[in-house]
């Protein structure tokens, strides 16, 4: 078949096509690989344990499962709309300062009694996440639903104009110079240490508030009825529509979800950095997208995946490369990524990537 | 204008159209609004503040018509357009300042350069040089970014991009720490500065009291631009971007190159933005890594995108309004209207401001100011056709 439709390319000579396969199925693995591998074995030359490599990858995973709570709002929006988001970061942002403030009024301190705190915590929770999924949901209508039929670039910068909107709301909220939060759990102390790598209660806190929200999101998406809308609107508006499925509303939900992981996870995030700032909404979101495109953009385990990679990835820069170069780190992987996969890590072979 | 209205107004515009099919039609308008930019700085002060935004307007219309070959022609959607702005400000940076103070034995090294300039420390060549090389670097650069994009299609093609700017941004921010030989890449946040004003041949130095020259320069690089863009489009080239844009696989079997043809979009573009960051870092006498910031990129998209996509009259007037918007609209007319009225300083809320015009224009007109008659006619009949597809079907 091959032979007969392509004629054979002349003069490739095979170790090269053997060279190029190879890469092309594991260069992604190899190229993942080098950081922790070089810094492990760093680190048995000098100190004869892994325990630094141990809570570098620790804090990253940790740092991970925010990004990767925020990369699920940035891969659910594209699967079903192919937009990116600009604005996304920004939801995740107001999620971070409703918390804040929501603890300043309520008088939330270390001090506050256990009952207390698990409330106060309670109730941001929740009106982070409804605050920030009322918002996404209300950027969707206002301005990415009128421009449906419009040139595919359009909502890009009608989601930039909001980016922009938000994070003057942000400015006005709080300032222009980052506010400490109160460190409710006590972020920073050592829980437990497994062998020399040190779990924080912030380490806790991400993963544990982390793994049940993912949970339930894959749960609602492949399991209700909505969430098989969802699933059909992503693969083709059109025949939904046919089918008899409200694509309107099930954009609407899309949004909601993904505005109330973005709130949660800037809830997390303030707990565990202890500082919010109006501008974090912009980092994070170039972040969480560099992490949902890794996995796999329009796959929710590939968020995830990639959020937590990109938490490692970060935080091994972080502390060996040196923080000020972090950013030109993961961009570098995320051009690799591009180049040996480009349908990310979980991702199917697309049209557009293919 | 009334008078068009009358009897006569149908057939003012059937011959109207016919003139605008023609392929002189460009070339009238270009040389009427050309005249007429050229006269502006004879109506305001030579050093007043909105002659200043004029020029900054007029050099991002050379990056917003730059971009609009790689996404307007190409179809390739390029977020990490600040890339070549800061290669085309360093390059000016590097070789019109005293930042490399220690070349020749700090005695300078100047090339077709008189003045002061001269006789300081540093390399110092020719604006001319400068634009050259920015131009050679640029391109460069361009092909580098390009490169791994081109198994890519759509918005992964944004996102390799986008990552490249990002890189460049983390290193214009940390070259200070890269030393080369004795020679550090940037400056960081401190920035190159002074850097030299522009010496052209057959006229007086630029000064920062005159802004006529800088204008008129920023102009002349807009003519320039404008020529090469009309060309282009006109060109087998153009033709090839174009179908490129519209069905890659359909351009493909029709034997156009597709390698070839991309990494020519992008060296294209990023050249324009290399000439004009090169005339900004000039004009605003300092290259800071603080000038990088990925809102750039987007800035500049913006422009492309609000103007008309592939539409060059668009991309034009939305760089204008955008950029004016910016330097001027907001901080110089909005803002003492607020602060006399209600006692408000609208500084704190510019962005947002900018950001809800940007909604507020795309909500209301999604296909741009001035969209490209193509793209008009693919939209209207587009819609139509698939219209008649569903009934004929039901």
């Amino acid at each position: 078949m091959e032979a007969a439709s392509l004629p054979a390319k002349p003069g490739r000579p095979r170790a090269v096509t053997a060279a190029r396969n190879f890469l092309s199925k594991y260069g992604l693995i190899i190229a993942l690989l080098l950081l922790p591998v070089y810094y492990g074995a760093q680190d048995l030359a000098t100190d004869g344990n892994l325990s630094r490599l141990g809570n570098n990858l620790v804090e990253g995973l940790s740092n991970g499962a925010i990004w990767a709570l925020v990369a699920l709002g940035y891969t659910l929006v594209y699967g079903i709309i192919e937009l990116i988001n600009f604005a996304h970061g920004e939801v995740f942002m107001i999620g971070s300062f409703t918390s804040f403030t929501l603890w300043s009024t309520l008088g939330l301190s270390l001090t506050s009694s256990v009952l207390g705190l698990a409330g106060g915590l309670l109730v941001a929770l929740v009106a982070a996440m409804v605050v920030s999924g009322l918002l996404n949901t209300m950027i969707e209508r206002v301005a990415y639903r009128p421009l449906r039929g419009a040139p595919k670039l359009a909502p890009l910068v009608a989601a930039v104009g909001f980016s922009f909107i938000l994070q003057n709301v942000g400015l006005q909220w709080l300032g222009a110079s980052p506010r400490a939060v109160p460190d409710l759990i006590r972020s920073q102390r050592e829980l437990v240490n497994v062998a020399g790598v040190s779990i924080s209660n912030g380490d806790v806190l991400a993963i544990v508030a982390t793994v049940p929200l993912v949970l339930l999101l894959t749960a609602f998406v492949s399991r209700t009825r909505l969430g098989k809308a969802m699933r059909a609107t992503a693969q083709d508006p059109e025949a939904a529509r046919l089918m008899g499925i409200n694509v309107d509303t099930t954009i609407t939900v899309t949004f909601l979800l993904g505005g109330m992981l973005a709130g949660a996870a800037g809830l997390i995030f303030a707990l565990y950095q202890t500082t919010v700032f109006f501008f974090q909404g912009f980092t994070a979101g170039l972040i969480a997208f560099t992490a949902a495109v890794m996995g796999g953009i329009g796959n929710l385990q590939g968020a995830v995946l990639g959020g937590l990679i990109i938490g490692c990835i970060q935080q091994i820069s972080d502390n060996r490369i040196g923080g000020a170069w972090t950013p030109a780190v993961v961009f570098a992987y995320l051009v690799l990524i591009m180049v040996f996969r480009p349908q990310g890590l979980l991702g199917e072979q697309t049209r557009e990537a293919g | 204008m009334s008078a068009e209205g009358g009897p006569g107004g149908e057939g003012a515009a059937g011959v109207l159209s016919s003139i605008r099919g023609a392929r002189y039609f460009d070339l009238a308008l270009a040389a009427v609004l050309v005249t007429a930019a050229a006269l502006v700085p004879f109506l305001v002060p030579s050093g007043s503040g909105f002659l200043d935004d004029l020029t900054t307007a007029v050099a991002y219309v050379v990056m917003g018509l730059g971009l609009n070959i790689v996404v307007g022609f190409a179809g390739l959607l390029d977020l990490g357009y600040l890339a070549f702005f800061a290669i085309g400000a360093y390059t000016i940076g590097w070789f019109a300042s005293p930042f490399y103070a220690q070349v020749n034995d700090e005695q300078g090294f100047a090339l077709f350069v008189g003045g002061p300039a001269a006789a300081l420390p540093g390399i110092h060549l020719n604006f001319v040089l400068i634009l050259i090389i920015a131009v050679v670097l640029t391109a460069l650069a361009g092909v580098l970014i390009g490169l791994p994009t081109l198994r890519l299609r759509g918005d992964y093609i944004a996102i390799v991009t986008l990552a490249f700017g990002e890189i460049i941004r983390v290193v214009a921010i940390n070259g200070d720490e890269i030393v080369i030989g004795g020679y550090k890449l940037t400056n960081g946040r401190q920035g190159i500065t002074p850097v030299d004003k522009i010496d052209l041949p057959f006229v007086e130095r630029f000064t920062s009291l005159d802004l006529r020259p800088w204008y008129w320069t920023a102009l002349a690089l807009v003519l320039l631009v404008l020529f090469v863009n009309f060309r282009l489009r006109d060109s087998r080239l153009g033709r090839a971007w174009i179908a490129l844009r519209e069905d890659e696989v359909a351009a493909a079997s029709m034997g156009v190159p597709l390698v070839k043809t991309k990494l020519l979009a992008y060296a294209t573009g990023a050249a324009f933005g290399g000439m004009s960051g090169a005339f900004l870092g000039s004009y605003l006498n300092t290259v800071n890594a603080d000038q990088f910031q990925f809102f750039f990129s987007i800035f500049i998209l913006a422009m492309v995108i609000l103007g008309g996509l592939g539409s060059i009259w668009g991309v034009v007037l939305g760089s204008v309004v955008l950029s004016l918007i910016n330097t001027w609209l907001l901080p110089d007319v909005l803002n003492p209207i607020a602060q006399q009225s209600l006692n408000f300083d609208l500084t704190q809320l510019s962005f947002g401001i900018y950001g809800f015009l940007l909604v507020l224009m795309m909500v209301l007109r999604p296909q741009g100011l001035l969209p490209e008659r193509r793209r008009k006619i693919e939209l209207t009949e587009g819609v139509g056709g698939d219209a008649t597809l569903v009934e004929t079907r039901a």
